[in-house]
């Protein structure tokens, strides 16, 4: 009996991006002069050889439906010249080769009810992950927060009222597939996963799961006779990493999934080296379907960021000029014994001077 | 005809704001729509949605879905709720690469929307954090359908699994005069020479590729990547000394100082008598910072290079890791120049695939063996740009100190000796 022949898959991997480039960029590729900034959303470059292009930068949903793409390629098609690009922060771009189409543009996009801004020194879209909408392992729903952040955060995305650019990142869970931010808000588990034991063995590789366990906290154990695995709850972090590949070991819990804020993550090389985020609030309620007391905490750090930082500095810039008490006091945020690292070189993190600002 | 709509309060919520909604969107699939298949899935959609608000939890497990001849690239989610809400029970997600610097033009955008339409939910974000472009929602069997057509007109599928994943790069020379390399080339070099690595899980864990054109760092290439490729430069600075005069004349001396001069994290720069800008280049560590406040007067140099980082990773399972130097410098202009650089990711690769340990991502197998165990399967020699500072600790052997001195010692007279010509 013969089955339906397969189509063998063509292997072409990543295609060329030349043929969707706007064809100033084309005729201009690396020969760049300069750039600025005309308006908030707006950024001009020239290049070597005189040439324009003006870039106007929107938000939008993220999770785009066939009709919003639609629009998207309609404005692209009616105001600017049918080319398009997408930021890491899934802000849509659209390049256009003469001043005149900036303005038409801006008014199509701001009609559509789509966000122009993101630019400079503004508050750009916050990166988020997929949540309840699609993620297998989901603490929250990053769309949703993300959403309900972006209204109260819209005049910041429009305008260039911080110090310096805002780069904001949520994650559903600790993986924090987000990723480092200037503010980072994150799914923090605060209990032990619930073992259903009676499908540990049918459903688990016992030993990877044990492996995966960052803490070595997970041991197998007969359970009612059954194979399972065992949590030492004392030692667990509650960090959901035996989770992905062992879902009878659920994590998430209605009430003790919780959000933590990070600060001070920043992948530039610009001034100081790249950093990390760390930890400033924590037990902040997972509380849908608009997590206002999450949003709330932004805003305030937002807010102290705004008034003191200088200009070009960055958060984790700004909070290495005035030092980590004088961010607490400034921001009201308590202080615990959990902000005092103790992972692996966490010696390097400890104040091993007399450097006290008083 | 249609399924009655599934009440969604909380969601409805999500409606409110000058934010675009996400939900209004999914709404507009559910009731405008013409296609029942795509009505009746996003109303399930919308349905288990809900019902994650109320309970706060997840409802998708994964499972083994790919397509004829792939091991990855789709993104399996079946419902765990599906009794209820069963038009959506299959929920894949189709990873697809997309070009470097995510470009397109609005009739390719076009093209994918009515592929899509025809076989998956109508749902699709550009872009995951990975990279990809995502189209969320298929069931099995379109997976194989929607897949085949989008082939057919040049596009492939990315990485899911522990494999080489799909590349990002920054918009680049394409548009930024602060690139120092040619992005595009890099990436695409790099990514299809790994094509089989990307459909064919077979590695200890994921594999990251990405391309920044200067130290700026757009994409986040040296904490989000395995392998991170940083345009840079090795001359001057290119300073434009009548643009300094018209910076400081809009700004004042004052500023130039507060804005520039104090925040070179080398003090290498000086602000002369006649507004004029002098840059110890020796001591520049090319950071960007003055580059990017004073865009027309300053600018990378030309002879442009890259640096190359490895190591980067969030948090599972070790803690975050930065990638670290381990070419501090890499000229790229030859076909030899790509080659060296592509015959570096095979060496990496293939060491890490021998000595990682499973679901162990490659900084972190640098973090247990050590970074000098590490050059040495790579046949890379020690330089001081790797590290911050040498070792602090008097604890270690140093049986073959001074053969290793000599080697550097004459490594770097040949290097004077090719520089000398």
């Amino acid at each position: 009996m013969s089955q339906p022949a397969m189509r063998p898959p063509i292997e072409s991997g990543c295609p060329d991006g030349f043929q969707y480039m706007h064809p100033v960029m084309r005729r201009n590729f690396g020969a760049w002069k300069y750039h600025e900034h005309p308006r908030p959303g707006v950024l001009l470059h020239v290049s070597e050889f005189g040439e324009k292009i003006w870039t106007v930068k929107a938000g939008t949903q993220r999770i785009l439906d066939v009709f919003t793409l639609r629009k998207l390629c309609d404005i692209g098609d009616e105001y600017a010249d049918g080319y398009v690009r997408f930021t890491i922060r899934s802000n849509i771009e659209y390049m256009v080769d003469a001043e005149s189409k900036v303005e038409p543009l801006i008014n199509a996009l701001e009609e559509a009810g789509f966000i122009v801004g993101g630019t400079r020194n503004s508050v750009s879209m916050i990166s988020h992950t997929q949540g309840w909408l699609h993620c297998d392992i989901p603490g929250t729903d990053a769309s949703g927060v993300v959403k309900a952040m972006m209204d109260e955060l819209i005049d910041e995305f429009r305008n260039h009222n911080m110090p310096n650019r805002v780069h904001i990142t949520t994650s559903c869970c600790q993986i924090n597939c987000g990723g480092q931010g200037d503010i980072a808000i994150n799914v923090q588990h605060t209990k032990p996963p619930k073992i259903n034991h009676d499908l540990v063995a049918n459903v688990c590789e016992r030993p990877s799961v044990v492996a995966r366990c960052p803490v070595a906290a997970i041991r197998p154990a007969l359970v009612n006779g059954k194979p399972s695995l065992e949590v030492d709850e004392k030692k667990c972090i509650c960090c959901g990493a035996c989770y992905p590949p062992c879902p009878p070991m659920q994590i998430n819990d209605a009430e003790h999934t919780k959000f933590a804020i990070w600060v001070g993550g920043n992948h530039s090389n610009a001034r100081g080296k790249p950093t990390f985020q760390k930890l400033v609030a924590s037990g902040i309620p997972n509380n849908p379907p608009r997590w206002p007391e999450a949003t709330a905490i932004v805003k305030r750090i937002l807010k102290v960021y705004q008034e003191d930082g200088q200009d070009w500095e960055r958060i984790n810039d700004w909070i290495e000029r005035i030092g980590w008490p004088a961010f607490f006091e400034k921001t009201g945020l308590p202080f615990t014994r959990y902000h005092i690292e103790n992972w692996r070189g966490a010696r390097n993190s400890l104040n091993a001077s007399t450097h006290i600002r008083f | 005809m249609a399924n009655q709509h599934h009440p969604t309060p909380m969601l409805d919520e999500l409606e409110n704001g000058p934010w675009p909604s996400f939900i209004s969107g999914i709404k507009r699939l559910r009731d405008e729509h013409p296609d029942e298949r795509i009505q009746n899935m996003t109303n399930d959609l919308l349905g288990q949605l809900e019902h994650s608000y109320e309970t706060r939890k997840g409802y998708w497990k994964g499972g083994t879905v790919s397509v004829f001849g792939y091991g990855s690239g789709i993104i399996p989610r079946f419902s765990e709720v599906s009794k209820a809400f069963p038009e959506s029970r299959e929920f894949h997600t189709v990873r697809v690469q997309p070009p470097a610097g995510n470009f397109y033009s609005t009739d390719m955008l076009r093209q994918l929307a009515n592929s899509w339409e025809k076989f998956g939910s109508g749902l699709v974000t550009f872009h995951g954090q990975t990279g990809n472009a995502m189209f969320i929602g298929v069931n099995s069997t379109n997976t194989q359908a929607f897949f085949d057509e989008i082939n057919e007109y040049g596009w492939d599928l990315g990485g899911a699994g522990p494999c080489v994943r799909t590349g990002m790069s920054c918009v680049g020379a394409a548009r930024c005069e602060q690139s120092c390399v040619n992005e595009q080339r890099v990436h695409r070099t790099l990514l299809n020479r790994f094509t089989d690595d990307v459909h064919r899980p077979s590695l200890p864990y994921k594999f990251k590729f990405k391309v920044s054109g200067c130290p700026n760092d757009c994409v986040n290439a040296i904490e989000r990547s395995d392998f991170a490729v940083i345009g840079t430069w090795r001359d001057d600075i290119k300073i434009d000394q009548e643009e300094v005069k018209n910076f400081v004349a809009e700004y004042g001396r004052d500023k130039v100082h507060l804005d520039v001069i104090n925040r070179c994290p080398s003090k290498c720069m000086t602000l002369n008598e006649d507004n004029t800008l002098s840059i110890d280049n020796s001591n520049c560590v090319r950071c960007m910072h003055c580059i990017n406040v004073m865009t027309k007067a300053l600018s990378p140099g030309d002879d442009k290079g890259v640096s190359i980082l490895v190591g980067g990773k969030r948090t599972l399972k070790i803690g975050d890791l930065m990638g670290t130097v381990i070419v501090p410098f890499k000229k790229l202009e030859t076909e030899e120049d790509y080659q060296e650089m592509v015959e570096l990711a095979e060496n990496i690769i293939d060491f890490w695939a021998e000595n990682g340990l499973e679901h162990e991502r490659c900084g972190e197998m640098i973090e247990r063996i050590g970074l000098v165990n590490f050059l040495k399967g790579m046949g890379l020699e020690a330089d001081p740009n790797m590290v911050n500072h040498p070792r602090q600790s008097s604890y270690i052997r140093m049986d073959e100190f001074d053969e290793a001195a000599e080697n550097y010692l004459r490594h770097k007279m040949e290097q004077r000796q090719a520089a000398a010509g």
